[in-house]
């Protein structure tokens, strides 16, 4: 099998050059399904028989949580990536990922605890599902504060690393919360692979949005990559030029 | 892949089965301390001590609900469709309250195994539908309780 490709992607040229391409097409397509996703499920989607419009929470909750997960999912990837075959752009990724992640966590216990007053009865109950989010928003923030606390790069990296794969464990156990334990919490009501729970006129917009959300992380990303790839690599004949390019441009 | 890899991916491969088994067992160990609720079958069965605060959570049997008409004083009885207890309490209940619907009511039991609540949180399902589609099932299983009412006895 050729994985010349694959390769291709771990140098910080070839990353920036390819990254730049994609950037705006991921742009406007999160914007579009954004866009339609939200309006359709706030404006024009059913509402709920027993919530009633509170339901329509849902359009950013279910993203914004599957978000917060997969991202996660993501930093132990390029955290084995980048112990395994010491790419920096692992690293570049894990670290630029990970506050996006923080924000995709926040927004769901916000939305959620929203969602949770009128409907559960209470903002905050120490379920299961809620707890273990919890602990994804401090895992989170202790691979940011290592990230920072440790000025030698290398080092910093692995440790990095090393944090996201230990609190990996912790997505299962986020999953499968709401099968393993009686929670508060309902099961899961959006899947990419069972039937949905929900009609089609309520379910699509959900889909449209959070496809809108994966782009959008997926531009987020690649904006922030590229400039610390453009910082770290500042000095190489092809970052200062790209420098001088963009600047010349802002002026 | 290089031999130094391949070591290196078996380092990462044990740090997360290692700390996988770890937390397994923790949680194994603390099962009864993560579950929310209790279930009635197991107040019934004398699993949960009295004078404590607790949560029990079931489903509120159709017909039991009783309101006072002088103050906010009410009770219904929660099942798990095998055995049932009775709950009482005063406040304002939830919007999504409704019999037929789970409920996780947090209070202390008392001899009687009846509990005093001091909080009715509704427990909500992963279904959604819109009014019309509720609607329209309802009327289908009306029309089909009038069509062969016997089945419906039971409960």
């Amino acid at each position: 099998m050729n994985w010349v490709w694959l390769h291709k992607w771990g140098s910080p040229k070839w990353f920036y050059a390819l990254s730049g391409r994609y950037l705006p097409w991921l742009t406007i397509t999160s914007v579009v399904l954004l866009t339609v996703g939200i309006v359709w499920g706030l404006f024009f989607a059913p509402p709920d028989y027993q919530q009633g419009n509170s339901f329509r929470i849902i359009y950013i909750h279910v993203p914004a949580a599957i978000l917060a997960q997969s991202i996660y999912v993501m930093l132990a990837v390029a955290g084995a990536v980048g112990l395994i075959w010491k790419i920096k752009l692992a690293d570049i990724a894990l670290r630029q990922a990970a506050p996006i992640g923080v924000w995709m966590t926040v927004i769901a216990l916000m939305t959620g605890s929203i969602w949770g007053k009128p409907t559960w009865g209470a903002y905050w109950v120490w379920d299961a599902r809620l707890t273990s989010m919890l602990i994804l928003l401090f895992l989170y923030l202790g691979v940011i504060a290592l990230g920072q606390a440790i000025t030698n790069r290398d080092n910093s990296a692995r440790a990095c690393a090393v944090l996201s794969l230990v609190g990996v464990v912790n997505i299962p156990i986020i999953k499968y919360s709401v099968e393993w334990w009686n929670t508060l919490h309902q099961s899961a009501s959006f899947s990419f692979t069972q039937k949905p729970a929900m009609p089609t006129q309520m379910w699509f917009p959900l889909l449209l949005t959070v496809i809108g959300f994966y782009c959008y992380f997926g531009a987020m990303l690649f904006m922030r990559m590229r400039l610390e790839v453009l910082q770290r690599e500042n000095g190489s004949q092809w970052s200062t030029t790209e420098i001088d390019r963009l600047i010349g441009e802002h002026k | 892949m290089t031999p130094i890899r391949k070591r290196r991916l078996g380092k990462i491969f044990l740090l997360v089965c290692g700390v996988s088994t770890a937390l397994g067992l923790a949680l194994t160990a603390l099962q009864e301390n993560i579950n929310l609720f209790f279930t009635p079958s197991q107040i019934i069965a004398g699993e949960v001590p009295e004078g404590i605060f607790i949560r029990a959570g079931g489903l509120v049997e159709k017909g039991s609900l009783v309101r006072t008409t002088d103050s906010l004083e009410l009770q219904f009885s929660i099942t798990d469709g095998d055995r049932n207890i009775l709950v009482k309490y005063k406040g304002i209940l939830p919007d999504l309250f409704r019999e037929g619907q789970g409920v996780v009511a947090l209070g202390k039991l008392n001899q009687d195994k009846v509990l005093q609540a001091d909080q009715i949180l509704a427990k909500h399902d992963e279904n959604y539908m819109p009014p019309e589609a509720a609607h329209a099932l309802k009327e289908a299983s009306a029309a089909n309780q009038l069509t062969k009412p016997l089945e419906d006895n039971g409960k």
